[in-house]
């Protein structure tokens, strides 16, 4: 299942829980987020994971491809 | 995270604790977030507390210190609008709590590496409390999203090191608006330059490695990621080894520095803060780093932790060497049910907008 969510504007740990639940019975997960702390954090729980994460260069804005 | 990061996070906040009551900081505090900021609402006259009066320059200096890294690393960004009402509500239950324990986590630490056995009871207290306010986070709650200030009201985040820039020359001339302590802790300090170095120091550290007490626990609960709490790991034992060397180790739970041995209050105080952390999504150490960071809505929850050690003070609530006066079990007890309200009341809905 394919799923996209929001998450910009929400500070920490709200982005990982988020994430997380998101990934239940997901194997396709796009995240959108701007805040350097969740995507340090999601980067850490997906590789904790064993997910693929494909993330987007920017600045202020960062877009999170997460795959089984 | 680099291990050179943990280690020299993990020294700097360990021995620049130690070395900073060698050179004149009551016992144990070297760093608190809590206390300091206490003794900072006491200067500024927000309590009348004749000895806990002093801007102490290592706030000042975390907040410069991280607001320089920030800056000049790029990260620096302007954002707010996340319930800051809220925010400030429990920026003071905080402060409460850490005021009837005597210390934030960082502190709790720090009087633990001194011998200090009621930095166990308040520890205990801190996970319990994250362990609370993680339930609440998993059924939905949240303040709600911030967003990026643009503009000319962009300045409002940089409101925070102004103030604090301001304050520390303030305090470093001596000026006449803010009280002194002429005795008891507020009249124990190291020297401005000192405090303001090692503020520097510390904050652009804490600024880097995104040092958090509670985000330590969380990320070893949720990811099994060490590295935060291996930083205070090597904080707590290079602070021991120091107070061992200079004779400052005292083990037991009595006769403790600015310390009391209501062991339920030491669990519940920092029960207190352990939930109002979890739900602000960071202790606060880290609000301060935040604040410095552009975020204003931690800005404003420092606000509320400055309000709240005035009436801490002003109310009787917070505790001294003698204990917790019945005013502050009270309302510690009010500020859990409080907390446990918001935590409850602030669900959102899903936030996955699309399934294909």
């Amino acid at each position: 299942m394919t799923k996209k969510i929001d998450l910009r504007g929400y500070s920490c740990p709200i982005p990982l829980l988020r994430t997380r639940d998101a990934l239940v019975g997901c194997d396709d997960l796009t995240v959108i987020i701007d805040e350097p702390a969740a995507r340090e954090n999601i980067l850490k729980y997906a590789a904790s994971q064993n997910y693929k994460v494909d993330c987007s260069d920017g600045k202020e804005e960062w877009t999170l491809h997460i795959v089984k | 995270m680099s291990t050179v990061w943990v280690i020299v996070a993990g020294l700097a906040f360990g021995l620049g604790a130690v070395l900073l009551v060698q050179a004149g900081n009551p016992g144990n505090y070297g760093f608190c977030a809590a206390c300091h900021l206490r003794d900072i609402a006491g200067a500024l006259g927000i309590h009348k507390t004749p000895v806990l009066q002093y801007a102490r320059p290592e706030i000042m200096g975390w907040v410069i210190g991280a607001f320089v890294l920030s800056k000049t690393s790029g990260e620096f960004r302007p954002r707010g609008g996340s319930a800051p009402l809220i925010r400030f509500l429990l920026g003071a239950l905080m402060m409460l709590g850490a005021l009837v324990f005597l210390g934030c986590p960082l502190r709790a630490l720090l009087r633990l590496s001194g011998g200090d056995l009621n930095g166990i009871t308040a520890l205990a207290g801190f996970l319990a409390g994250i362990g609370s306010g993680i339930i609440f986070l998993r059924n939905g709650f949240s303040l709600g999203r911030a967003r990026a200030i643009s503009g000319p009201i962009a300045f409002a985040g940089y409101l925070p090191v102004i103030f604090a820039a301001a304050l520390a020359a303030a305090v470093a001339a001596g000026a006449s608006f803010l009280y002194f302590s002429t005795k008891g802790p507020g009249s124990q300090h190291a020297p401005v330059l000192i405090s303001l170095v090692a503020g520097l120091i510390t904050g652009a550290i804490a600024m880097k490695t995104r040092m958090c007490l509670s985000g330590g626990f969380r990320d070893y609960f949720l990811v099994k990621d060490t590295s935060l709490l291996k930083i205070y790991g090597l904080l707590f034992v290079s602070a021991t080894v120091a107070n061992m060397f200079f004779g400052s180790f005292k083990l037991g739970f009595t006769g403790q520095p600015l310390a009391h041995t209501m062991h339920l209050w030491n669990f519940l105080g920092l029960y207190l803060v352990g939930v109002s952390a979890t739900l602000l999504g960071g202790c606060p150490l880290r609000q301060l780093i935040m604040a410095a960071d552009g975020n204003t809505d931690a800005a404003i929850c420092v606000l509320g932790m400055l309000a709240g050690a005035g009436a801490a003070h002003t109310l009787n609530m917070a505790a001294s060497g003698a204990g917790v006066p019945i005013n502050g079990q009270l309302a510690v007890a009010a500020g859990i049910v409080v907390t446990f309200a918001i935590g409850w009341m602030f669900r959102e809905k899903a936030l996955v907008e699309a399934t294909v």
